[in-house]
């Protein structure tokens, strides 16, 4: 089915010209970077911009670099360009394994890591993993800058805190990550294009502070704070694993649907949430499985 | 607003007028007259109308052909311009398709692998045609038919 809305195409060279854009059509824009989602929701009529703005012309926004103490993820990054980093793969491994079990290889290779986090699906995968790792969204507007913390950035299903007009200039992750030990572990009906029934991101320092997300199981990606402070400063252990399994239902609401139903979640909750603890652990300390492993 | 663009299409350049709505699918499929890629799922599920596009397999019905401008675009056709080459050969011999639906993204997606990685273990190749669904041969055949190629190149 050819996509039947018609709007008009421009392809800016700079940030400003991009901006200029946006700000001149207000809702009736459009940001496109790799498509996978844009143009599924234009064929859908779920979106009816006047004006698609592509922004693949604008050097610099592909970049994976350290500035400073900070891990800078541009707009055009995708998550094939993550999978062959190889400064995420030394430093933010848990990117890394994220990042290998998002759809396939056709869509890796275009679907941008900002533009999973624009569209905000509940089931993203970049959206728990950014949580754990405390990302900040860069934002630029006709205002100017402004810098979003990835648990504010959520605010919806779909929904996100991008004003009219702005562009998301980046993600940046703070260097201290570095020496923690991480997991991400997604379950799916099958490998491929599947979204993910629910997901776990796991972070683990090394005095044992833990920061969890769960992904699908709730309107947004959610940061479990309360669980976490449960569990602060244990060890894996049948007693704190138990701390942590019994406070799933706190932090997660989640719903019957066409992937799975809700008692299913839940359930499958506490096995990732256990393995996930378990493999950052073990990684924190030098073992556990390869990064980029399913887990389950 | 039509848009003029230029696609190389297995080695051949193609001017094309475009609409901004019109996808890479749609212009190769009827204007540049390539039948390979196919009209699947068109929402990026099914990997039927996988091309390589600057040697990387995209799904070109979400990509939009005024997206493609100046790009190359590879497909099957471009493959076998002398005839079926190996890897295209290994799924006939192994009968790695029935209807052939889904030969053309699977042979692509393989072919991406095996620019990069010439000795993919079979887990590999399952994850490189993961994205490529097949309704008639639970991939049997055609991760045998890969794994054949593999093999033979290796000796």
């Amino acid at each position: 089915m050819p996509i039947a809305h018609e709007f008009d195409y421009v392809k800016p060279g700079t940030i400003e010209e991009a901006i200029g854009i946006l700000a001149e059509h207000g809702d009736g824009a459009q940001i496109l970077a790799g498509g996978t989602d844009v143009v599924a929701q234009l064929r859908d009529d779920a979106i009816t911009p006047e004006i698609v703005v592509d922004i693949k012309g604008i050097d610099g926004l592909g970049d994976i670099r350290l500035a400073g103490d900070r891990l800078f993820i541009g707009p055009l990054v995708t998550f094939t360009d993550v999978i062959e980093s190889e400064l995420i793969r030394e430093s933010f491994p848990l990117f890394h394994e994220m990042a290998v079990k998002v759809a396939s290889k056709g869509i890796r290779n275009r679907a941008t890591v900002v533009g999973n986090i624009c569209s905000a699906v509940p089931s993203c995968d970049a959206g728990p993993v950014l949580l754990v790792y405390d990302a900040q969204v860069l934002l630029l507007g006709p205002e100017g800058e402004r810098t979003v913390p990835i648990d504010e950035w959520f605010v919806g299903p779909k929904k996100t805190d991008l004003r009219q007009c702005e562009l998301v200039v980046g993600l940046e992750i703070s260097s201290s990550a570095r020496a923690f030990g991480g997991s991400y572990v997604k379950l799916g009906r099958y490998r491929g294009e599947d979204l993910a029934q629910a997901s776990v991101a796991v972070l683990v320092s090394p005095d044992y502070e833990y920061r969890v997300a769960f992904g699908a199981v709730g309107p947004t990606p959610v940061r479990a704070r309360e669980l976490e402070a449960e569990i602060r400063n244990e060890e894996p252990s049948d007693e704190m694993l138990e701390t942590a399994r019994k406070a799933i239902p706190r932090e997660t609401s989640p719903i019957t649907d066409i992937r799975a139903t809700a008692e299913y979640r839940a359930h499958m909750l506490e096995v990732m949430l256990e393995r996930g603890i378990r493999a950052a652990v073990a990684r924190l300390n030098g073992g556990g499985p390869e990064y980029g492993t399913r887990h389950i | 607003m039509k848009h003029s663009i230029t696609l190389n299409v297995n080695g051949e350049e193609w001017d094309v007028d475009v609409a901004p709505n019109d996808t890479l699918l749609e212009v190769l499929r009827e204007r540049v007259g390539i039948k390979s890629p196919k009209v699947g799922c068109e929402r990026g599920d099914c990997g039927a109308c996988t091309v390589i596009l600057d040697g990387k397999t995209v799904r070109s019905c979400l990509v939009l052909a005024v997206e493609a401008d100046g790009s190359g675009v590879l497909t099957v056709e471009g493959l076998s311009k002398e005839g079926p080459n190996e890897l295209q050969q290994a799924f006939i011999d192994r009968n790695s398709f029935q209807c052939g639906f889904c030969a053309p993204g699977v042979v692509l997606a393989v072919s991406e692998l095996l620019a990069t990685n010439t000795s993919p273990t079979e887990d590999e190749v399952k994850e490189a045609i993961a994205g490529n669904l097949c309704r008639c041969t639970g991939y049997t055949p055609i991760v045998e038919a890969v794994m054949d190629v593999v093999e033979k190149d290796r000796t």
